[in-house]
């Protein structure tokens, strides 16, 4: 782990993998250190905002070496069950990324229903949830972006999945859709999905 | 009578921000809040409020309301003239602004934004820990005309404060302080002198996301992919072209384009004040944040 300077207010703890990144975040979690305001992990980094009128940049930098990026064996017993996500597999690149992968349709439909995914990181835009699943698979982004992908698109992109919570540009390509309501700011945890969550998608009839 | 204020003309973007709602950017919605922070705390503590109230954030003027009962305001940020009851009043000092009266703030002749706190603060609703707008997080919407916007009850204690002297926002040059970012590698010694000795100029492309300069582009030392990592106010982000974009409050919570430097809290401020055609230049501040080489830091002397 490094850690990289960011303006008076945030430091970067950058790691070799997405796992560290997310055991680094879970851990600082677990034992907050005093002055720490939020923290934002990504692909393989962590964001770490702080109050430099609570604790200084070396001090915090120092403390954050301290901070374990093992996967704790014992929390992963205590972890949720994934969150199903339903999903009908009509989207219109479907056919495309079968074709691309050698696959029948189905066979991502197969594949897609039997990795249990992981949220790695949220961005993009509110909700946005950068899924990881073990599938070993890398699907290219269209071409040209579409200027209005619906809400509630089920997509692939690289590596990742994701679901758009609201109607926005993307370059994604769309395998279903789903009902599932990803941001909402008046629940009391507004975003289905966050970081280190696992999800199952289901299918269902369109 | 519930006090508030009924807005008859917002100007461009008139907006009810605060300090922001820090928490969420591991959800994708960056802390956003005031542009400028330090004009925003400003006119809450002249009127007497605790730094952390909701304010009016008004961007190039335009901004007419009307009082619904007695009210205590005050108007910081950019510099222009304001009228209570069509009487100009000082900025930067707490006014009486008597109930039914209008207020009026012109197009600044100096800087973009102003700040309108008034005494209760404004008392709109909640959104996850803050009453301020954002467009990318899709919280809030900016004020229109016909809005009524509900102020809570005013502090018990009367400011302690009559007037702040602050210097006018500058109308043509600007250096902006700023300490090196986590990805200053991924430009050579001669980008960074680029960035750091050029004079870029203040595009139109500019909102509470970011502002767009033009200017010599800074050149990659390396190719590849940054993966997205997580982004602040202030940064600044050289995109594929190289032409620097200088992060707002309200910015992408995470980004994929290399962050060479960033820009101290009080320069960030400075940059909410910009206006299209002002030329800025960007020099490294003596100290702000993590120390330059954090990775050798532990061999540092720790005492004296």
């Amino acid at each position: 782990m490094k850690v990289l300077p960011c303006g008076a207010e945030a430091v970067l703890a950058q790691f070799d993998s997405l796992d560290e990144a997310l055991a680094f975040d879970a851990a600082l979690a677990a034992g907050p250190v005093p002055g720490v305001l939020e923290c934002v992990p990504a692909a393989r980094t962590v964001l770490v905002c702080f109050d430099p009128s609570v604790i200084g940049a070396d001090f915090l930098a120092a403390q954050l070496r301290r901070v374990s990026t093992r996967p704790p064996a014992v929390r992963r017993a205590a972890a949720p069950a994934p969150v199903e996500i339903p999903v009908r597999y009509d989207g219109p690149d479907l056919d495309l990324v079968a074709a691309h992968l050698g696959w029948l349709r189905e066979e991502v439909v197969a594949r897609h229903t039997g990795s249990v995914w992981r949220v790695g990181f949220v961005g993009f835009s509110p909700g946005f949830a950068y899924l990881v699943g073990t599938a070993d698979w890398a699907v290219p982004r269209r071409a040209e972006p579409r200027l209005a992908v619906p809400a509630g698109s089920v997509a692939l992109a690289g590596e990742y999945c994701g679901i758009y919570p609201r109607v926005s540009p993307g370059g994604w390509q769309l395998i279903g859709s789903t009902d599932a309501t990803l941001w909402e700011p008046s629940r009391s945890e507004p975003a289905l999905l966050t970081p280190g969550l696992s999800v199952r998608f289901v299918a269902v009839g369109s | 009578m519930t006090r508030a204020l009924a807005i008859l003309a917002p100007g461009p973007l008139a907006s009810v921000q605060d300090l922001g709602r820090p928490g969420f950017a591991r959800l994708g919605i960056a802390r956003g809040g005031a542009a400028d922070r330090g004009a925003c705390a400003l006119a809450n503590r002249l009127v007497g409020n605790p730094e952390t109230a909701a304010v009016l954030e008004i961007t190039a003027g335009g901004f007419v309301a009307r009082a619904q009962g007695a009210l205590l305001a005050a108007v910081t940020g950019a510099a222009g003239t304001v009228r209570i009851a069509e009487r100009i009043v000082a900025t930067h000092a707490p006014q009486a602004w008597p109930d039914a009266e209008m207020l009026r703030v012109d197009a600044p002749r100096a800087g973009l934004r102003s700040y309108l706190a008034i005494a209760g603060g404004v008392d709109t609703p909640v959104v996850l820990g803050s009453r301020s707008y954002s467009r990318l997080g899709g919280l809030g919407a900016p004020l229109e005309a016909g809005d009524v916007v509900p102020i809570g009850s005013p502090p018990a204690a009367f400011p302690v404060v009559d007037h702040a002297i602050v210097p006018e926002p500058e109308r043509s040059a600007v250096t902006l302080a700023a300490t090196l970012g986590p990805r200053a590698d991924w430009f050579g010694a001669e980008a960074l002198e680029v960035l750091l000795g050029s004079t870029y100029a203040v595009t139109p492309h500019l909102d509470r996301t970011g502002i767009r300069l033009a200017g010599p582009p800074v050149r990659r030392a390396r190719d590849g992919e940054l993966p997205s990592e997580g982004m602040v106010r202030g940064a600044v982000q050289i995109p594929a072209q190289g032409i620097p974009i200088i992060f707002g409050s309200d910015h992408p919570a995470t980004g994929g384009y290399p962050v060479p430097l960033v820009l101290t809290p009080a320069a960030a401020d400075l940059a909410a004040q910009l206006t299209p055609g002002m030329s800025v230049r960007l020099r490294l501040a003596p100290h702000a944040g993590l120390a330059r080489r954090p990775d050798r830091m532990s061999a540092w002397p720790r005492t004296n």
